[in-house]
């Protein structure tokens, strides 16, 4: 299983395996990482998924869709590398992906 | 104060089934909601996004669910309560006594609790100056469009809402709008005209930037803004409009000494109470094992709910379990002679 590195805003890292097929945000709630809250459950309505990408993982991920973009808008302090967790489905070619959780989601 | 059989938080999908379940055993309830329309999550969220999963309903959007939830509840006459938030709950010997923001309030046997993920409210924006010019200079809705005119308004945000208010504050103001990226999401109509406007200056927009600091003592006096590329600029305002969207909170919910796990408050599965006599919770934020957070279970939730409800609110009557399809008493309520 693909080894998922959450590290939260103060550099604490903590690194999961997730099944494939799961997404970023799933891997995190089903294993109790705190800083990802995802309150409307995935279905792309709140943003409180939301996590920094590190740079270089960018561009390795699928591009997101404009609805996730638009939610990212409604993002605590969205920046370039946001993204929602929920969309990031983890798959093999994310072995190692680390996502940094912002300083809170609301 | 209201006296009623039921008090329902929450006017999503399954605050209003409650309202029919309650009905039918011939129980009265009034609906308590923090947002200014019901329908909750499947109104705010995704009115135009399908759903799949309503037994019996290949397929119908947010909006839709609620619309047919309101015309199944109609021969109750609901009172409904909205831009209301709860904010106290206390007990009454047998009763609860409700008290929401505005000072309403309200006493009945039993409480059902269907906040879904608690109360929205607008997010808000993250510099610390911020809270200290809310509601003088600083807002997230637009009430009287009166105290904004002739203004330098700064408004922030990429969508629908921030659009149609620069455009309709355009009129006899001076507008800013600014966006962290290029791109406005908004009907083609309202870009367009927003552009014609920038171009007779009487908007002025800023991208891709965010807000950096505000300036000012008793009134905001400027604000400053940061761009991608490090850039600062200093701009003159008056009024700043933020639009980022909603942002649910569980707010005081918290604070009435009910067992909670995470966010969510612990029920029995039997008839879904809380630790309180007379407190019940269903839908999306009421947990027990199995517990999945689908529009159905909720149903079933306040289904049961309503059984118990029946016992506390008409301690002298037994219950008598009864079809929709054969209950002369059920079709009377329901209008149906």
């Amino acid at each position: 299983m693909p080894k998922i590195n959450y590290k939260d805003n103060q550099g604490n890292c903590k690194t999961i395996e997730v099944e494939n097929g799961l997404s970023v945000m799933e891997g995190a709630i089903q294993n109790d990482i705190p800083g990802i809250d995802a309150d409307c459950g995935g279905s792309m309505a709140c943003a409180t998924c939301h996590v920094y990408v590190e740079e270089k993982w960018l561009g390795k991920l699928p591009k997101a869709e404009d609805a996730e973009v638009d939610m990212i808008d409604m993002a605590y302090e969205p920046k370039k590398n946001s993204r929602l967790s929920c969309q990031l489905i983890v798959t093999d070619e994310l072995e190692g992906l680390t996502v940094i959780t912002p300083e809170k989601q609301s | 104060m209201k006296k009623t059989d039921t008090i329902i938080i929450g006017a999503g999908p399954v605050g209003l089934f409650a309202v029919h379940q309650l009905g039918i055993k011939g129980l009265k309830s009034v609906v308590i909601d923090n947002l200014d329309k019901v329908g909750g999550q499947c109104i705010e969220l995704y009115p135009d996004k399908p759903i799949y999963d309503i037994p019996a309903v290949p397929e119908c959007t947010g909006e839709e669910l609620t619309k047919k939830l309101l015309e199944q509840i109609k021969p109750f006459n609901t009172k409904f309560f909205l831009n209301e938030r709860v904010e106290e709950v206390k007990q009454d010997k047998e009763n609860w006594i409700v008290k929401t923001n505005n000072k309403k309030e309200f006493l009945a046997p039993n409480i059902i609790i269907a906040g879904g993920v608690g109360s929205f409210e607008p997010r808000k924006l993250s510099v610390k100056e911020a809270e200290k010019f809310e509601g003088e200079s600083l807002f997230y809705a637009v009430g009287n469009k009166e105290q904004f005119k002739n203004k330098n308004i700064s408004i922030f945000g990429g969508g629908d809402s921030a659009l149609d208010w620069a455009l309709e504050l355009s009129k006899f103001s001076k507008i800013n709008l600014i966006h962290r990226r290029e791109e406005f999401r908004g009907a083609p109509h309202t870009l367009s005209e927003i552009k014609k406007l920038e171009k007779g200056g009487k908007i002025s927009i800023k991208t891709p930037c965010q807000l950096d600091s505000i300036e000012g003592d008793k009134n905001i006096k400027s604000i400053t803004l940061k761009f991608d590329d490090g850039k600062t600029e200093k701009i003159k305002t008056d009024i700043i409009l933020s639009f980022f969207g909603l942002i649910m909170k569980l707010g005081p919910i918290a604070e009435w000494g009910l067992n909670m796990s995470k966010k969510t408050i612990e029920v029995n599965s039997e008839n879904f109470q809380t630790n309180k006599k007379g407190i019940f919770a269903a839908g999306d934020i009421c947990t027990y094992p199995g517990k999945l957070k689908l529009i159905l279970s909720g149903f079933h939730e306040a289904a049961l709910a309503s059984v118990e409800c029946f016992k506390r609110a008409r301690p002298n009557e037994k219950y008598r379990f009864e079809f929709t399809t054969s209950s002369k008493n059920i079709q009377e309520r329901l209008g149906k002679k």
